[in-house]
């Protein structure tokens, strides 16, 4: 019934019910063997230890598991009609997951290694609500990659289908009553081809690998897994000869070696481990724009991953440089866009736009991203239309745009709060030295670490400013992460100015920009107040001011 | 804001002292590890200086620092006396106003209106307006929102 490439998609809405594909059978049993791996394995460790008879519990144990595993594909349907996404799914607790069409936002296409060897793909439809639960998320695990590849077209790209007979999205059915204002990528000067590369992985950027410390999540998870493996299996790790005879080598040297030989093991490690983290998360990365008016990110050596987001969604970027990333000139890129959490996102890897690169281009490839992003979606017109013509030219490009700094108070804020937290520290230390209670060696590492503050501090100060240019809202701050955040000026939807006590002695506000996108709010921080009025009046003209008057002197 | 706020900041403020003076009391009479009388006196009058100095002073500075305007364009708050806080929000971007009234605020006939936007982070609140006027807020946001299109985001 179910297959492949089984009738139209927008079936009729009353029987319209379908499938997750078949060979779905194959995976979910082993998904959720893996899944239970290191309990089964316990079961199996502690029934042998204890009566003989733990292969019998181990073997139950794994058939129960893949009974539950396939019952998953008899419970689960899905349907799409012309006005919504249905899914059903759950045995005991049945649940029917409804998406009107026209909310779709995002559409995630995965395949893990057993989805790719069964040309399989899990699709993933996302709206605009900012859910937490990972429960109410639409999911379809998984379609044959045929037709994941057809459901994301239709999904995405339902109007203008039409209007581009070239691409392979299935024309006719698809209802067009989308808001006139919002499509309008048509004018694309690129090409006119209905994909345009935008970026593609190089192998030279795998040197940036080591420096992204996604390998610190390796070591804790292999780490996990050891600890688990070893409490609920029993193993005593002194009868493994390996370990014991490495153990031995490794106390007998002296303290200083010791640490030296962990940090540099880890240092190691971890490189290695971020690396090959790297490889396999962006490996074959793609970033195109389809003439529909939509982003298509591609990426993934084993587990492929396909996320596509709408270009009117798209409110801006931003470029984080984590602070080993900038001591190589890398940088990162993501998307600042309606309808993803960023936080999230961010994680899962859904709003990346590039992954750790050279800096110059992560640049370059954030111009040709907000080259031609397509007018509002409502509310105000920008203040001066974003076109190609000034995003090229280096000084009034919001990417490459020197930044206002923000005035030695801001300085001085940053060093008292630096020494604001450091200096209580070295405090407590010491006064629980003069008690007796540890040994002076933590007062004095803390102590050595001083100057270390004081580099942080000024370092934020450095990465402090903010522009606005173009109809770009420009912020920069942060050390360990320099963030640099692009924000369209008709994406701002609010604006508050924060003013805390010592704020308002040093004549310093942080003014934070409200939005439908991203992390939803962005902070100009410890700027001048009558600078934040300035900026929060030209971003959003006329909105401010009636209300200047109660501030005062404060503008211009 | 309503004057009457005032009153209610100041009874809200009240009730909750009220709750602590009362649990104090309880302590003295079910007291029976022998603290003595005195430093439950202490502690009673200690409390009670402090909940009339805040029911008294907290009211009024609340008032003089809290603002509120709206205008056919946009919504404006003012908050705070520690950390001051404006918040404003074009009217073309609001997605929801809603008018909320306790049981306390019934009582003093107050009602505050919450304004959110698309945005997470960008609710206004505008609390202790008498009922009128918050009733009068509601319906002019809610028809000057309306007169906007798209969905705001």
């Amino acid at each position: 019934m179910s297959g492949p490439g089984g009738g139209p998609l927008s079936g009729p809405a009353e029987t319209g019910w379908r499938r997750l594909s078949p060979r779905m059978l194959l995976v979910h049993p082993v998904q959720e063997v893996v899944r239970a791996a290191p309990a089964l394995l316990g079961l199996l460790v502690a029934g042998t230890s204890s009566g003989g008879k733990g292969h019998l519990w181990s073997a139950a144990g794994v058939g129960l598991t893949v009974l539950f595993g396939m019952l998953r594909w008899f419970t689960t349907t899905y349907r799409i009609s012309p006005e919504q996404v249905q899914v059903r799914r759950g045995l005991l607790n049945r649940k029917v997951l409804t998406v009107p069409r026209d909310r779709v936002r995002t559409v995630d296409v995965t395949s893990h290694v057993l989805h790719r060897v069964l040309g399989l793909a899990r699709v993933e439809v996302g709206t605009g609500t900012s859910d937490r639960r990972h429960d109410s998320r639409l999911k379809l695990d998984a379609l044959s990659a045929d037709e994941a590849a057809r459901l994301r077209v239709e999904l995405l790209h339902r109007s203008p289908a039409g209007q581009f007979p070239g691409t392979q999205a299935p024309a006719g059915q698809s209802p067009t009553a989308q808001s006139p204002t919002a499509q309008s990528p048509a004018t694309s000067p690129v090409s006119p081809a209905a994909e345009t590369e935008l970026a593609r992985m190089r192998p030279g950027w795998v040197r940036f690998g080591p420096f992204t410390m996604s390998g610190l999540v390796t070591v804790g998870v292999i780490g996990g897994f050891v600890s688990r493996l070893v409490s609920e299996g029993n193993i005593d790790l002194d009868r493994v000869g390996p370990v014991r005879e490495t153990w031995r080598w490794f106390s007998a040297m002296s303290l200083a070696l010791e640490i030296a030989t962990v940090l540099l093991a880890l240092m190691v490690f971890v490189g290695v481990a971020s690396t090959l983290g790297y490889v396999l998360a962006y490996g074959n990365f793609r970033l195109t724009r389809h003439a529909e008016g939509t982003l298509h990110v591609t990426r993934g050596l084993l587990t492929r991953r396909a996320t596509t987001i709408e270009e009117r969604r798209l409110r801006g970027v931003e470029i984080d440089e984590p602070l080993l990333l900038r001591a190589v000139r890398g940088a990162r890129l993501s998307a600042v866009t309606t309808g993803l959490r960023s936080k999230e996102g961010g994680q899962r890897g859904g709003s990346t736009l590039l992954p750790p690169a050279p800096r110059t281009e992560a640049v370059a490839v954030a111009g040709l991203v907000l080259s031609h992003t397509p007018g509002a979606t409502g509310g105000p017109s920008p203040v001066t239309g974003p076109d190609t013509g000034p995003l090229t030219s280096p000084l009034t490009s919001p990417l490459t745009v020197p930044l206002i700094p923000h005035g030695p108070a801001a300085l001085r804020r940053r060093f008292t709060r630096a020494f604001g937290v450091h200096a209580p520290i070295l405090l407590a230390l010491l006064l629980l030295w003069v008690l007796g209670e540890p040994p002076l060696w933590p007062w004095l590492t803390a102590a050595a670490l001083l100057p270390v503050t004081a580099l942080l501090a000024a370092d934020r100060y450095r990465s402090l400013g903010h522009a606005l240019t173009s109809g770009y809202l420009v912020t920069r701050w942060g050390s360990l992460v320099r963030r640099r955040v692009v924000l369209r000026c008709d994406g701002v939807i609010g604006w508050t100015v924060e003013r805390s006590f010592f704020q308002r002695r040093a004549g310093l506000a942080t003014l934070t920009a409200t939005t439908a996108a991203g992390a939803q709010s962005y902070q100009v921080r410890d700027v001048d107040l009558a600078e934040a009025l300035r900026l929060a009046a030209a971003g959003t003209p006329g909105l401010l001011d009636p209300f200047l008057e109660p501030a005062g002197s404060a503008s211009q | 804001m309503s004057r009457t706020a005032i009153w209610y900041w100041a009874a809200r403020a009240a009730f909750g002292w009220l709750i602590l003076l009362a649990a104090q009391v309880i302590w003295l009479v079910a007291d029976t590890a022998g603290v003595p009388l005195s430093v439950h006196v202490t502690g009673l009058v200690a409390t009670a200086v402090v909940a009339a100095a805040h029911v008294t002073v907290m009211p009024q500075w609340r008032y003089r620092v809290h603002r509120w305007e709206a205008t056919p364009a946009a919504v404006f708050t003012q908050s705070g006396w520690f950390r001051q806080e404006w918040r404003i929000a074009p009217v073309s971007r609001i997605q929801t106003v809603d008018s909320e009234r306790g049981p306390l605020e019934q009582l003093f006939r107050l009602a505050n209106v919450t304004v959110t936007t698309a945005s997470a982070a960008g609710p206004i609140k505008v609390g202790g307006l008498d009922r009128d006027t918050a009733q009068r807020l509601v319906a002019e946001l809610t028809a000057n929102a309306q007169a906007t299109a798209g969905d705001a985001t």
